[in-house]
């Protein structure tokens, strides 16, 4: 059994608890002392740093949302010399409803460490060949994939999204072993390694994919078609990244390196921690990270923990894998999508604010359709005009969403108009 | 002269042709030529009837999309060529046609053809100056 930092990874759970603490009471008070909206929100509380003790006393913080990042965009929350931060990552959707997340050179070397405990976990040594096929740039999964690669000393393969006929030659070509990428694209490669006839001259031995939510059904037709075990990866960019939670063999469950990110599970309505095992929405707080360190922040992510004992011998409590959001957040193909940043787009091209979502998965992709209804306006008796304005719309999508859905233009009024909650969103994907 | 030709959005599913035609019926809109411009997500119907304002207003109350277009309608004898020499009337002045489709006239060894063209009065002169007959209204 390997693990890329033992003492961490199955330390008792007495003493992970006082490193929690000790990290905590520090995390706070520097939060407390250097980030103005957090001394704010204590002192609404009531609560001073002196009152945080140890970790048992994370309970009586205030939470923190997106949209508090998002108010205090972009430097609100950082609580170091903007000259000490090294990177900026962020997490897709407008200006308006990005978060930018700081780094320092800590923070990268802390968060580039769970990445390589994910490695580990999967098998991974000196020795490989890691894959890297999501997409690099402000979106995490690359380059925190890649650092954890590095810092591992595999041998690591920048390919990042797309150009599958390149992917296929260089997992040949090179013999990659581990692959990272969004479980959906690795179907997709799977499907095409088939397609060219090339299985045989594949040599990878496992993959570890994350960013989107996948079935236990879509692992194992993965882990058959390029005959490798598949691990989960989970991660948000407020945190850090990729590598926040990742499975070891037993695939029971996403250990959380509790060490750096303490997780919790509240009843998203009455704010209630709940007692281990109870699924609720999952709140993480940084403990360690320095620019951009986060206190009780909710990911709206439903899941539960469990500190059963781990037939790995890692000591790190266990998230299982989030089934469901506590807000309408959409996670298609990768890309965090908000059905209000259509209507935003709707409304900003002149198109009523009516329209229909509808996200399926076949062949283990996603499909993302909107449906939207004919006007006057779009209307014209060239079919050439309607899909020029339909291009427009496109466009003002992509650029909106980072993602292109197709649309699909449907008679006036005839998406039911809301009778109490509107049915926007038709999610038809089975995971 | 040119004429009225009403255009509505058909969505692309089933019935949806049939539900535009049924209301114009129930009114007794007489369609002379019409022509549907498919793509793979929608439809567009076009049609010339006898009262196309009429057609219009029952369509946009009954809920569809439609508009009125000014088209330009050629009467022509119904024998080989008489397409062509047309066409050459438009295109030796660099007329470009969006569309176009024809119907056959009540008038034996008549039939009419229909351009949507961006000037379509100016596209009917040049075509009588060429001693074209255009309709003005259907009832021709």
């Amino acid at each position: 059994m390997a693990y890329y930092q033992e003492r961490e990874e199955r330390m008792s759970r007495d003493e992970m608890r006082a490193l929690q603490s000790a990290r905590l009471v520090e995390q706070v008070a520097r939060a407390y002392q250097r980030v103005a909206p957090y001394r704010k929100k204590m002192q609404e509380k009531g609560v001073e740093p002196g009152d945080i003790r140890g970790i048992e006393d994370l309970r009586k913080l205030p939470f923190l949302t997106k949209y508090d990042l998002r108010d205090e965009y972009p430097y609100g929350y950082l609580a170091v010399p903007l000259a000490d931060c090294v990177r900026i990552q962020s997490t897709s959707g407008t200006t308006g409803k990005r978060v930018v997340a700081f780094y320092t050179q800590a923070d990268i070397d802390l968060w580039e460490d769970c990445c390589a405990r994910a490695i580990v976990a999967a098998g991974g040594t000196r020795d490989d060949v890691v894959h890297v096929s999501y997409g690099y740039g402000l979106f995490t999964g690359g380059p925190g994939l890649n650092g954890g690669s590095h810092r591992l000393g595999s041998l690591t393969l920048p390919m990042s999204s797309g150009n599958t006929e390149r992917q296929i030659q260089f997992m040949t070509d090179l013999g990659s072993t581990i692959l990272c990428c969004t479980p959906s694209y690795a179907a997709f490669l799977a499907e095409a390694i088939h397609d060219a006839g090339l299985i045989d001259k594949i040599r990878l031995k496992a993959g570890i994919f994350g960013a989107e939510a996948w079935s236990e059904e879509m692992r194992r037709d993965i882990e058959r078609n390029l005959r490798i075990k598949a691990y989960d990866i989970y991660g948000l960019t407020e945190t850090s990244g990729p590598g926040v939670g990742f499975e070891c063999e037993e695939q029971t469950g996403m250990h959380v390196c509790e060490d750096h990110f303490y997780p919790e599970i509240i009843d998203p309505d009455t704010l209630e921690v709940l007692p281990e095992g109870s699924r609720g929405e999952l709140v993480f707080t940084s403990l360690s990270k320095q620019a951009f360190p986060l206190l009780r922040y909710r990911t709206r992510d439903v899941c539960a923990l469990s500190s059963k004992a781990c037939s790995c011998g890692r000591t790190l409590i266990k998230m299982a894998k989030p089934r469901g959001r506590t807000d309408d957040m959409l996670i298609i193909r990768g890309v965090n999508v908000f059905p209000s940043q259509i209507e935003t787009v709707l409304i900003n091209e002149g198109y009523p604010a009516n329209y229909r979502i509808i996200v399926d998965r076949v062949n283990h992709t996603d499909t993302f359709e909107v449906e939207v209804e004919m006007t006057e306006e779009m209307f014209s008796d060239e079919v050439r005009g309607i899909e020029q304005k339909e291009k427009t719309l496109l466009a003002a999508m992509r650029a909106m969403l980072g993602i292109q859905p197709k649309i699909t233009l449907v008679a006036p009024r005839s998406i039911a108009r809301s009778e109490g909650k509107a049915v926007r969103v038709i999610d038809k994907r089975k995971i | 002269m040119i004429l009225d030709q009403v255009s509505v959005f058909v969505e692309n599913k089933p019935g949806a042709l049939a539900d535009v035609t049924a209301r114009l019926a129930e009114a007794s809109v007489d369609f002379k030529a019409f022509t549907v411009a498919d793509t793979a997500e929608f439809g567009v119907l076009r049609f010339i009837a006898d009262a196309p304002k009429k057609a219009l207003a029952l369509l946009k109350l009954g809920g569809w999309v439609a508009s009125l277009t000014p088209v330009v309608a050629v009467k022509m004898s119904n024998e080989p060529g008489s397409l062509a020499r047309i066409l050459k009337v438009l295109s030796d002045q660099g007329i470009q046609v969006e569309y176009t489709y024809a119907f056959v006239a009540q008038e034996k060894g008549r039939a009419y053809v229909v351009f949507r063209v961006a000037d379509p009065a100016g596209a009917a002169t040049l075509l009588e100056a060429s001693g074209f007959e255009t309709l003005k209204s259907i009832t021709d």
